[in-house]
């Protein structure tokens, strides 16, 4: 391998510029132009030879100062000059046998600085420390030191133990307030009276030379708390960075026609009224009206047809959508921020505020929780003091002791360490879970509504009576679709290849936007296209199937009829939600004939066609006030309000940026097989919080009682805080 | 008895360290790729671009 030895030459290693990754990504942005820093996603990247392979590719490229793989978040990050192209390191990777995608470095910057999980780290870290080192000192305690000692070993837990709990504490003491502002009790404020009146009283007893200081719990409570928070925390952090890397795959680039030529700028650049170029088989970029150039459009995506759409000069199209077989010129009328596709965005964004409505699992623990937990501490406090006469340094030492030790150490941990486990194993199966409360909502599905194409269907056309043709028919077919990107050609093409029908020698190869391709053939013109252009008779406009014509010499034309393929697993997953006992729907924006030939195929009896947009809204609305829990899987435009209303979401990774941003999970891979074993993950998930809050339960009906009748010692109080904290996480990683 | 006025400082002041090599770590981002740092020290070639 010389590759390192390569890099080693070229200038600027010494100062290992891949390392420090997004900030420096973005104060390079503004302070040395001249770096071009590329970030790009390699999936496949493994193990350790991976590394050395990869990074010795790109870096052995002219221009590229330095590469750098993170092997966790297999990405690759490249520091190369302005004139090195995404487009060459992509070939590069291509050349040692692995998939590089580029992402876009700026949305990638705004969630790598991930500060509020390395806040939360650094005060578990702070908590860490303090609890091991007070723990030290209470063991002496325990065991029997006696006065003077005792009292040192109190002041030196103190004065370790105060600044922890006052620097730790602060996430809890803050939402604590807020909870309390919006006049509600959260499982926080149980948590902030704990933490203060343990570390108040026992100051009060140390500077009384007093036997009982709780300095240890109070830092306990706080370490273990972080954890869970801390869990919580990364869960979400990781599944969001997943999502963003999606986003960040559509790089947001057009083609500008300016006077000097063509250009490729940045989507954010354009205004309205410019030109830009679309070509071929790539995505319109902006809002706009054709100027020039004939095609067909595929707006599968947007509105869930899957036949595509044929232009003219003049057609309005949208961003988003696709564009098949010529290029075009488009004049921008909106673009970035103002585009169909963004609002639609935004109007996620709201209808997913609506759904903060759900009230999580462990909400409703604390709000059952808390006033018991402070109706219990009064009580004592009361009890005590009518029992001594007015002794308020004993009743409110047991009234501390009391709030200690019910305090929900283990509640705070019961539900993360839950969903983390339970997002671990989903992930490996390649769903992405980005709610913290999708699990819970998901295990309480019992309908599930499905979009047709790209969800059940993978909106690729897929021929199905080539036996029924002549095999010359096909070799012509093969060969003339190779030289389109329309899909249905490319799916011929495919289909030839994969019969092993080699293709006929067809010259002269040309494609007509928007009709088809013709070519010469021994002599004679081939074509295949739409029927009234080969010189077919059409099919009716009410046709339940997709067909494609050729015409050849000396033959009548023939038709080959397309099905949209299923989507790997959507048989056995619509089987087993059957078995389950749920109801399925189909509801589609497509025309009827291929909706109800899929939904016959599929086994499902629920199925309708052109459903509008705000008709599947509707119809989940409809569902909901039956009182049925919805679960949607779609992917488009037109399913992202159904996506954003239904009680829990799930859309694929090929599903457009708005309708991932809707949903509560992502499907990672192409196979659907994975949400039915999703649903018993999410079922299983939910009975394992409620036994970890019955086993925490437990520990408060066993050390409770002790605590009012006023035996709870600070050794109690940490055996059954540590006890209780271990079991529900031990209990919460049988589900890895 | 004597003994704990230098013990208690000394396990404190390690116990410091400990914290402040904990901190260190987090500020220079050893925590960012897990995966890849546990690999590459496996791998027999001279890694010649460590993390600063």
């Amino acid at each position: 391998m010389n590759a390192p030895i390569a890099l080693a030459e070229a200038p600027g290693i010494a100062a290992c510029p891949a390392c420090a990754v997004a900030p420096a990504a973005v104060r390079q942005g503004s302070r040395a132009p001249s770096r071009a820093r590329i970030v790009l996603a390699v999936p496949a990247a493994h193990c350790a030879a991976c590394i050395g392979a990869l990074e010795g590719a790109v870096a052995a490229l002219p221009g590229v100062r330095a590469a750098r793989l993170n092997l966790t978040l297999r990405r690759l990050y490249v520091d190369a000059a302005p004139e090195v192209g995404a487009e060459a390191i992509v070939a590069a990777l291509a050349r040692v046998g692995y998939e590089g995608f580029e992402l876009d470095a700026a949305t990638l910057a705004a969630v790598e600085t991930d500060a509020e999980g390395r806040d939360l780290l650094m005060r578990l870290g702070v908590a860490g420390f303090a609890m091991m080192n007070v723990m030290l000192l209470s063991v002496a305690v325990w065991s029997g030191a006696e006065a003077a000692t005792r009292d040192l070993f109190h002041w030196i837990s103190g004065a370790i133990a105060l600044p922890t709990v006052a620097f730790a504490g602060q996430p809890f003491f803050r939402s604590a307030l807020r909870s309390l502002r919006a006049r509600r009790l959260g499982m926080d404020v149980p948590i902030s009276l704990a933490l203060i009146l343990a570390s108040a009283i026992s100051v009060y007893e140390t500077l009384h030379s007093g036997r009982h200081a709780y300095f240890d719990a109070a830092v306990m409570l706080a370490f273990f708390l972080l954890a869970g928070r801390y869990l919580d925390h990364r869960t979400r952090a990781i599944a969001r960075s997943a999502a963003q890397e999606l986003a960040a795959l559509e790089v947001p680039r057009a083609i500008r026609i300016g006077p000097a030529g063509d250009a490729v700028v940045a989507i954010e650049a354009l205004v309205p009224g410019d030109l830009v170029r679309v070509l071929p088989g790539t995505r319109i970029p902006v809002d706009g009206t054709i100027e020039a150039g004939e095609s067909e459009i595929d707006r599968a995506l947007l509105t869930g047809e899957s036949m595509p759409q044929p232009t003219a000069p003049g057609l309005g199209v949208g961003a988003g959508e696709m564009n098949l077989t010529g290029a075009l010129v488009v004049r921008v009328t909106a673009a970035g921020a103002a585009t169909t596709l963004r609002r639609m965005a935004d109007l996620v964004a709201l209808a997913e505020s609506a759904r903060t409505r759900y009230t999580s699992l462990a909400d409703r623990a604390a709000r059952a929780y808390s006033p018991v937990v402070h109706l219990v501490a009064l009580a004592s406090l009361g009890g005590w003091l009518q029992a001594t006469g007015g002794d308020w340094r004993v009743a409110l030492n047991v009234a501390a002791a009391v709030l200690i030790i019910t305090c929900p150490c283990a509640l705070g941990l019961a539900v993360p360490a839950v969903v983390t486990a339970a997002s671990g194993r989903l992930y490996r199966a390649g769903l992405l879970i980005k709610s913290g409360t999708a699990l819970e909502r998901l295990a309480a599905v019992d309908t599930v509504v499905f979009d047709k194409t790209g969800t059940l269907t993978l909106g690729t056309p897929r021929p199905v009576n080539l036996d029924l043709l002549p095999p010359e028919a096909l070799a012509l077919a093969g060969a003339l679709g190779a030289g389109s990107a329309h899909p249905l050609a490319q799916a011929l093409a495919q289909a030839a290849r994969a019969r092993g029908v080699a293709p006929a020698e067809v010259a002269a190869l040309r494609e007509v936007p928007g009709q088809g391709v013709e070519g010469c053939w021994q002599g004679g013109r081939v074509r295949l296209g739409r029927a009234g252009w080969v010189g077919a008779e059409p099919a009716g406009a009410g046709a339940a199937t997709t067909a494609t014509w050729l015409a050849r010499p000396g033959a009548a034309p023939v038709a080959f009829v397309f099905e949209d393929s299923l989507r790997p697993g959507a048989e056995a997953l619509v089987r087993d939600l059957q078995a389950q006992g749920m109801r399925v729907l189909l509801l589609s924006g497509d025309a009827p004939g291929p909706v109800a030939a899929i939904a016959a195929r599929l086994g499902i009896a629920e199925h309708a066609a052109a459903v509008l947009p705000e008709e599947k809204v509707a119809r989940l609305q409809a569902l909901a006030a039956e009182g049925q829990r919805v679960l949607m899987l779609g992917d488009g435009l037109n399913d992202t309000g159904a996506l954003a209303q239904a009680h829990v979401s799930i859309s694929p990774a090929s599903g457009l940026d708005a309708a991932r941003a809707a949903s509560d999970m992502v499907l990672m891979g192409r196979d659907l097989a994975p949400v039915g074993p999703a649903i018993r993950t999410a079922r299983l998930s939910v009975r394992r919080i409620r036994e970890n809050f019955a086993l925490s339960a437990l520990y408060n009906i066993v050390a409770v009682p002790v605590a009012i009748v006023g035996l709870a010692s600070p050794l109690l109080a940490a055996l059954a805080m540590s006890l209780s904290s271990v079991t529900v996480t031990l209990n919460a990683l049988r589900l890895r | 008895m004597e003994v704990l006025a230098l013990l208690i400082p000394v396990s404190l002041v390690l116990g410091g360290v400990g914290l402040a090599a904990f901190f260190w770590t987090l500020r220079s981002r050893q925590y960012d790729d897990p995966e890849g740092d546990a690999r590459r020290i496996l791998r027999d070639e001279w890694d010649d671009r460590p993390q600063p």
